[in-house]
């Protein structure tokens, strides 16, 4: 594996709060993100949410 | 939103990987798009097509509960807002020829009917895969009626119902005749817990919770509305969700009632049902509802289970991704990681966390590829326009048919160019489209523009793509006014269009006055000190350490006692089994030969000055030397402290231990342990009751694991777990099923009517209510052993002030929002990780420190950080010092500065620390002598918006 150049890029599948962090924090540090979603839209099953715990801020 | 505009993210929607080759480093995904329909690059997200479109089908975002069109989006405030055409239901792409409509009503032209799927080989140095999961669908297990009586839901579609955006707006009635909603129930561990109904064993984490929120929220809606949770164990075991379900219980009246609901059947009145269950008093007890909601679990869906199969990697027997307790976000194959709800089922704060625990795994395998692939955007220099006369430009926005709809968009054009200064005006259909973006940045050179107002929409979502179009278009980019037209006029007044039209002239006016007054401003660039500080030696405080440093950055290690290693010393076995001691030794050799880390032992905090970026804090090590640190962040990992029981007779009876205590005897196999028949473990020591009102989230899983143990060493001994709720929760479930498969006999107790323990003679006697025979009933007992709480560190909130970071009303710190900002402080720069946050178990705890790891790297990495120039600054002339502005800062930002002239004469006034003020106005609102003002806020710019609103 040494011997493997590296590339500056990552694949992230899933577009949930969760992939969205992922993609985030690696673009916010100097790498290259492909976010893959299976949907039309990220967003994922939070956007479903009405309010959440426990400020009952909405999801969005 | 920050994902969709992001430079270095690119987003593939409708897509999925279908093949994975390569290795850690370099992998070449292949990933399927299939096609929208829509072309992206002209859709307008107007929504004339799905108004035009004649299909609905059930709506998959609103959980079946509500009817979408064949053209749709997803939801109105997704990323990308294009419209996709859903293939199953479009008339047209059934049936070339037929219908067609949305093509003939799209301005845009952007309807592709002849689209395809297109194939994308992509080359990436690593892959995370958090696909998430699917709801358990309670169709199959016919005894829940889910399917046959429209009156029982799931969680999810009553999240939908509740939701204004759902298909209800927000009014809770029952779906089979619109009446309102008075009783309503919740029935747990619907698709969890449960291998007979359907196969899902494990517990789902997040399900306790969610009902109680609903319940909570239902009772908003509804008021006198009765709400009961039927469960087997209540399982709050996060951060604050025990004062949750207590606030439930006593303020918002929600019943909870144990037991499991043996089914739903229908109540003779039409749409009423029947719950039959047996109650604590063993009788059989029948109750009638309006609508039974059913606490659906999560599951792995099928299209991921051939994801991992594609990816090559290993499930759990539960169908999670298998992982590492020491490496949580690592699968089975090198340089493929996971995290979320397939790593496990979780709730949104440990979805986040692992969001970012992921990436600080991939980027210590990328670490020599960093800045090789990201970009950066380049603008040509900015023209000076202070000294030029105001040459004013207004675009009007129709945003489709949002805005010309109502408004009468030429009026407003016609008023706008009336207005002084004005030399410009034109329409756009959509302001915010590539190509209007395109025309813009020309028009702005062409016309010498110099002061921008964007009639559209609002500057919380769109501002930052106008500013740098005039950055593009070598224009300062606060030069520019939005006047929300959209928002703020024609969704509000859509029935009166006159008097929108007028309100849309005056907003425009406003604007116009405002950006008059506006200058250039220049963000404010902060220098990076690329150096971490970690406080706090144990596994939190070493993990994140040692990430930091694999990414390239120095970083320090500062360590209260003499010796690395924290709480987890005490600790033998991870709840799947793995050796802590071996982990821990390891990860102590790693970090101590890690040269990039500097490690401070017998030391503390003392001193702290600066802000992100740029904090120097003062270390105190033995005899009182003091070093000074200089780091851009720091991560809090002070760790917890085990509470010393006085209950049970702690201190009298010397076989009645702590967990940790027995942990020791146990691996010494001293006698009274080896010899014990008789052993009674007692939960919540010290947890969920008055003042320490949160649980301490460890001790369930503990002392099952440890019953197992003794009951597999030796069946015949009789082993006895006094509970209160048992929170064994997500995949640990197994260890609960396991024990009871081996005998343990586990007895629950109220907070009420805690056990007793005595001695007499040489036996220990355990005194507990027996819930069935409703009467107290003794347990002879070799050994008690106490399930203790974890207690916050007591020093915490010294460490808290120095950094300027809150702990919460239990002593552990408080991080900046509970569920998106997880692993962040409120004070900018600074994380924390570990049990300082709250109670958890060793994996979590690497998680949340790699998380914060991440997190901290995304200041490191850079060398400095542009803030927004939206900041107060003093007027020396004015300010007083009288410092009433410094109590409303939310932020700290604000110091008082007193200084003695040159004639003796005091002189007083504040400093703004421009990193850590956010720009809110409060201090400026609160100054009552005009000594600090926001700039692009001031004082004249907002009265002359005010005086433009009042002159019509």
């Amino acid at each position: 594996m040494l011997d493997t150049k590296k590339i500056g890029s990552v694949m992230v599948v899933g577009g949930g709060v969760t992939g969205m962090q992922t993609a985030l924090d690696l673009a916010d540090s100097g790498y290259y993100v492909y976010l893959v979603e299976k949907s039309g839209a990220i967003g994922g099953a939070m956007a479903q949410l009405d309010k959440t715990f426990p400020t009952n801020d909405c999801s969005m | 939103m920050e994902c969709g505009r992001h430079l270095n993210i690119q987003l593939l929607t409708l897509s999925e990987v279908s093949a994975i080759s390569g290795e850690a480093g370099n992998f070449t995904v292949t990933v399927k798009e299939s096609p929208r329909y829509v072309d992206p690059d002209k859709c307008i997200a107007c929504g004339a097509c799905t108004d035009k479109c004649p299909k609905k089908v059930d709506n998959e975002y609103d959980a079946e509960a509500g009817k979408r069109k064949a053209i749709y989006v997803k939801y109105a405030q997704a990323v990308p807002l294009k419209y996709q055409i859903d293939p199953n239901s479009c008339i047209r792409l059934k049936k070339p020829g037929a219908c067609g409509f949305c093509e003939q009503v799209c301005d845009a032209g952007a309807i592709l009917f002849d689209d395809t799927e297109k194939t994308h080989e992509i080359n990436v140095g690593a892959v995370v895969l958090a696909p998430g999961f699917e709801v358990y669908d309670p169709t199959d297990a016919k005894v829940w009626g889910y399917g046959v009586f429209p009156n029982v839901i799931t969680s999810m579609q009553l999240e939908r119902y509740l939701a204004a955006s759902g298909p209800t707006e927000g009014h809770l009635v029952r779906p089979s005749d619109g009446k309102p909603v008075h009783k309503i129930a919740f029935l747990q561990c619907i698709g969890s817990r449960d291998e007979n109904l359907c196969g899902n064993g494990y517990c789902s984490s997040v399900c306790c919770m969610y009902a109680i929120k609903e319940a909570v929220i239902a009772k908003d809606h509804v008021p006198g509305l009765s709400a009961s949770i039927f469960y087997m164990d209540m399982r709050t075991h996060g951060k604050d969700f025990d004062q949750y379900m207590e606030r439930a219980k006593n303020d918002s009246g929600v019943r909870f009632v144990r037991c499991r609901v043996n089914g739903v059947e229908t109540d003779g009145v039409e749409g009423d049902l029947r719950l039959s269950y047996v109650n604590d008093d063993g009788r059989q007890i029948e109750e009638s509802y309006d609508l039974v909601v059913l606490s659906v679990g999560l599951q792995t869906p099928k299209h991921v289970l051939e994801l991992a199969q594609n990816a090559g990697i290993k499930l759990t027997a539960d169908n999670f991704a298998a992982t590492s307790d020491f490496s949580p976000v690592q699968t089975s194959q090198q340089g493929i990681f996971t995290c979320g709800a397939f790593a496990g089922p979780k709730d949104i704060p440990q979805c986040v966390v692992e969001g970012s625990a992921a990436a600080a795994s991939v980027a210590e395998l990328l670490a020599p590829a960093r800045f090789e692939l990201s970009t950066e955007v380049e603008f040509p220099d900015e023209r000076e326009v202070a000294d030029e006369d105001p040459r004013v430009g207004v675009f009007v926005c129709h945003c489709g048919s949002n805005i010309a709809g109502v408004v009468d968009v030429e009026a407003v054009e016609k008023y706008a160019a009336t207005l002084p200064d004005v030399v410009y005006v034109e329409r756009n259909l959509f302001s915010c489209s590539q190509d209007t973006q395109d025309m813009l940045t020309q028009t702005i050179r062409e016309k010498k523009l110099n002061r921008i107002v964007i009639a559209a929409c609002t500057p919380r979502t769109h501002e930052p793509l106008f500013r740098e179009t005039l950055k593009a278009a070598g224009l300062n980019e606060y030069l520019v006014e939005m006047a929300n037209i959209r928002n703020h006029n024609s969704w509000v007044h859509s029935s009166t269009p006159k008097a929108a039209t007028a309100k849309a002239n005056d907003l425009v006016r406003m604007a116009v006055a405002k950006v008059l007054l506006n200058k250039a401003l220049r963000p404010i660039a902060v220098g990076i000190t690329q150096t971490g500080l970690v406080i706090g030696g144990g596994v939190a405080g070493m993990t994140a350490a040692l990430n930091i440093a694999k990414q390239g950055f120095p970083v320090h290690l500062v360590e209260r006692t003499d010796v690395l290693g924290g709480n987890a010393r005490d600790l033998k076995h991870t709840w799947s089994g793995e050796h802590i001691p071996t982990a821990l030794a390891n990860l102590v050799k790693l970090v101590s030969e890690n040269t990039k880390i500097s490690i401070h032992k017998n030391a503390e905090v003392t001193a702290v000055e600066g802000f992100v970026g740029n904090f120097r804090s003062t270390i105190t090590g033995l005899n009182k030397s003091k070093i000074v640190i200089e780091h851009g962040a720091g991560i809090v990992a002070t760790g917890g402290e085990p509470y010393v029981p006085t209950e049970y007779n702690f201190d009298s009876i010397p076989r009645v231990v702590t967990a940790i205590q027995f942990d020791k005897l146990y691996e010494l196999n001293e006698t009274h342990v080896k010899q014990a028949e008789n052993l009674v473990f007692i939960q919540c020591v010290g947890s969920r009751e008055k003042g320490n009102m949160y649980c301490s989230k460890v001790c369930c899983t503990h002392s099952v694991q440890s019953a197992i143990a003794l009951k597999k060493e030796n069946p015949n001994r009789n082993i006895y777990i006094l509970y209160r709720d048992m929170r064994t929760y997500g995949q640990r479930e197994s260890l609960y099923r396991e024990a009871r498969k081996l005998g343990v006999i586990f007895i629950n107790y109220e907070l009420h009517e805690k056990p007793k323990v005595t001695e007499t003679g040489s036996d220990i006697e355990v005194e507990v209510m027996d819930h069935v025979l409703h009467r107290p009933m003794t347990l002879k007992a070799d050994m008690v052993i106490l399930a203790t709480a974890i207690r916050p560190r007591k020093d915490a909130s010294t460490l808290g002030k120095l950094y300027k970071v809150p702990v919460d009303s239990d002593g552990f710190f408080q991080e900046a929002h509970v569920k998106l900002k997880p692993v962040d402080f409120s004070t900018d720069g600074m994380f924390v990780a570990g049990m300082a946050h709250y109670p958890k178990p060793v994996e979590e705890s690497v998680t949340q420190a790699l998380a914060a790891s991440a997190r901290a790297v995304t200041l490191l990495s850079k060398t400095e950080v542009a803030l927004d120039a939206i900041k107060a600054t003093v007027d020396k002339e004015f300010c007083d010092g009288c410092a009433l502005c410094i109590d409303v800062c939310p932020y700290h930002a604000i110091t008082l500065k007193e200084e003695t002239a040159e004639d003796g004469s005091e002189n007083k006034y504040i400093l703004i620390n421009k990193a850590q003020c956010k720009g809110c106005g409060l201090c400026q609102g609160t100054c009552p002598k005009r000594g600090v003002y926001v700039a692009g806020f001031t004082m004249p710019q907002i009265k002359a918006q005010i005086s433009a609103a009042l002159a019509a």
